[in-house]
């Protein structure tokens, strides 16, 4: 008895550590032995459907990683797709339409209806009608406003024919050269917009005789035919309100795209971008018939921004409200010619 | 010929960014670009998921479709890329990409935002000498008979590169058998690898 204790004693702890081994031992090839269809079973899935459902929608939840540098990106750029379609079946198709049918409009109109001239003989009495400074921003606007338009088309449109007509060589640089003129030029044109429009904001305002204008279709056509206006027509205020509305909204967008380095996301660009180019568009179609109206549509309009004085019977026919007020001032051609140095007063 | 695809496997990425790493190295691309990234989703959760992501030269590009400049094309193996001399950096491709793979070196004020770069599928692009075609796009290893680095590199074989019916073949093979029959260190050539094979010998010249 004493014996078998004193050996138990002696022997605990190398017996104790033998059963481990002998335990470790047994569940060694049990655990190897596992079966991988109850590993299956019972395993969680790493990827289910759900979680590729939540990245297809472009979804990022708070224990999403991105090992890149300073990348906010989800792993799918769901809206990537809507803003491809959005520009290149809508708004790339439609703002040619709108553009290459404003012009088909134009030419038709001066084909059938021709130029209007005036219809009394002129008087040789000139009004003035815009100052320096408002040709000066007219013509800087109207600069800027082309040179974007051609750019911005370029940028749109200009792969499907200078790219095969030219050559990659003249490509490279003429499409770099457009978007480098549009970004830069961009901003600057936005400065001047608004100076503009501040300008010639109280002129602008809408007044009841705008009405009667439209109804009159503006008299565009048939002779003699003269609805009421004040300095500016319902036509021109149009125009006005159009840039200070749309206009305003182009270029708010072109800031948006123009400038990467404040960090705008992604999604916030390609909405910019659509918004821009479907405004821009729309401007461009309007403004071809702007032009057409102030150059070859009107006889008298394109001296009166050129010279900055207009005939007297130019004034009575297209503008008789205005007309009724500054009649008194008007001068002799000969007497105009000294306007730079000493600019004659003249009320709206 | 080849239609080039890369394919990664969620269930064995591991988040090690060998790729990427493997990828800068290649391709010796501009510092602040980094060609390949790793997305991981419910970080630290149940269900922990990640993987490799860079251009997939996806067969309708997007980006194609919208580049102002058609700076894009495809090779004969499927493989999207795009002339450096010809790209403004617009950013119009960034827009589109599903899987946000155009990077620009820049983000400037006024639209500067230098040349877009992305993933080549270690085939290199349009210039004029090997070493133009280095410097501005990284390695040609297609033109090695070699694929991209970051498939070659990948520890555990999730990120595969290659011909498209190859790389859904291994997948197919993986998803039906729980894992490639020879745990897809793979002979291509339609039997399993050999013990000689799985393990590389540094002793035996071949």
């Amino acid at each position: 008895m004493n014996l078998l204790t004193e050996w138990l004693h002696t022997w605990r702890v190398p017996l104790l550590a033998l059963l481990v081994l002998l335990s470790l031992g047994m569940a060694g090839p049990v655990l190897a032995q596992a079966d991988p269809e109850g590993e299956i079973a019972t395993a969680v899935p790493a990827t289910d459907a759900d979680t590729w459902r939540q990245v297809r929608s472009g979804e990022t939840g708070p224990n999403y990683r991105d090992s890149r540098f300073d990348s906010n990106y989800n792993l799918i750029n769901a809206s990537g797709e809507t803003w491809r379609q959005i520009r290149n079946r809508w708004v790339s198709p439609f703002g040619l339409i709108a553009i290459c049918g404003m012009l088909a409009m134009i030419v038709l109109f001066y084909l059938i209806v021709g130029r209007k001239h005036l219809d009394e003989p002129r008087t040789g009495r000139k009004l003035l009608r815009w100052t320096a400074l408002e040709r000066s921003l007219h013509w800087s606007v109207a600069t800027l406003f082309i040179i974007l338009a051609l750019t911005g088309l370029n940028l749109l449109y200009g792969k499907f024919l200078f790219k095969t007509l030219f050559g990659d060589a003249f490509w490279a640089g003429m499409i770099s050269g457009s978007k480098m003129l549009h970004n830069y030029l961009g901003p600057l044109f936005g400065v001047l917009l608004v100076i503009i429009l501040a300008k010639f904001l109280v002129r602008n305002l809408p007044s009841k005789h705008d009405w009667t204008w439209f109804k009159q279709g503006g008299g565009l056509i048939g002779k003699g035919r003269h609805p009421d206006a004040g300095f500016a027509n319902g036509g021109e205020k149009v125009w006005y309100w159009l840039l200070a509305t749309a206009g305003l909204v182009v270029i708010a967008s072109g800031l948006v795209l123009d400038f990467p380095n404040y960090g705008q996301s992604r999604d916030a660009m390609q909405w910019a971008n659509i918004v821009h180019a479907v405004g821009a568009l729309g401007l461009t179609a309007v403004a071809l018939g702007h032009i057409y109206i102030g150059t070859l549509g009107t006889e008298g309009s394109l001296e009166g921004m050129a010279t900055g004085y207009v005939d007297e019977t130019w004034a009575k026919e297209h503008h008789n409200l205005w007309y009724e007020e500054v009649k008194h001032q008007a001068a002799d051609a000969d007497e105009t010619l000294g306007e730079e140095s000493t600019p004659p007063q003249r009320s709206s | 010929m080849a239609q080039m695809k890369f394919m990664c496997d969620a269930e064995r990425c591991i988040e090690c960014n060998g790729c990427v790493t493997a990828c800068k190295n290649a391709n010796d691309v501009e510092w602040g670009i980094q060609r390949r990234r790793v997305v991981t989703l419910n970080d630290g959760e149940p269900g922990e998921v990640s993987i490799s992501v860079a251009c997939m030269h996806c067969d309708d590009a997007p980006c194609m479709a919208v580049c102002p400049t058609d700076c894009f094309y495809k090779t004969d193996d499927g493989i999207v890329l795009h002339d450096k001399d010809l790209c403004i950096g617009c950013g119009y491709c960034l827009y589109a990409c599903p899987f946000g793979a155009p990077q620009f070196p820049k983000q400037n004020a006024f639209g500067e935002r230098g040349k877009m770069d992305k993933c080549t599928f270690c085939a290199g692009g349009p210039a004029n000498s090997k070493e133009e075609e280095y410097q501005k796009y990284g390695a040609n290893r297609i033109a090695e008979g070699k694929l991209p680095l970051c498939a070659e590199m990948c520890s555990t074989k999730a990120l595969l590169a290659g011909d498209a019916q190859t790389v859904a073949d291994i997948f197919r093979q993986r998803v039906v058998q729980r894992g490639h029959e020879d745990g897809a260190w793979s002979s291509l050539e339609g039997r399993p690898a050999t013990a000689d094979e799985l393990a590389y010998d540094a002793t035996r010249q071949q």
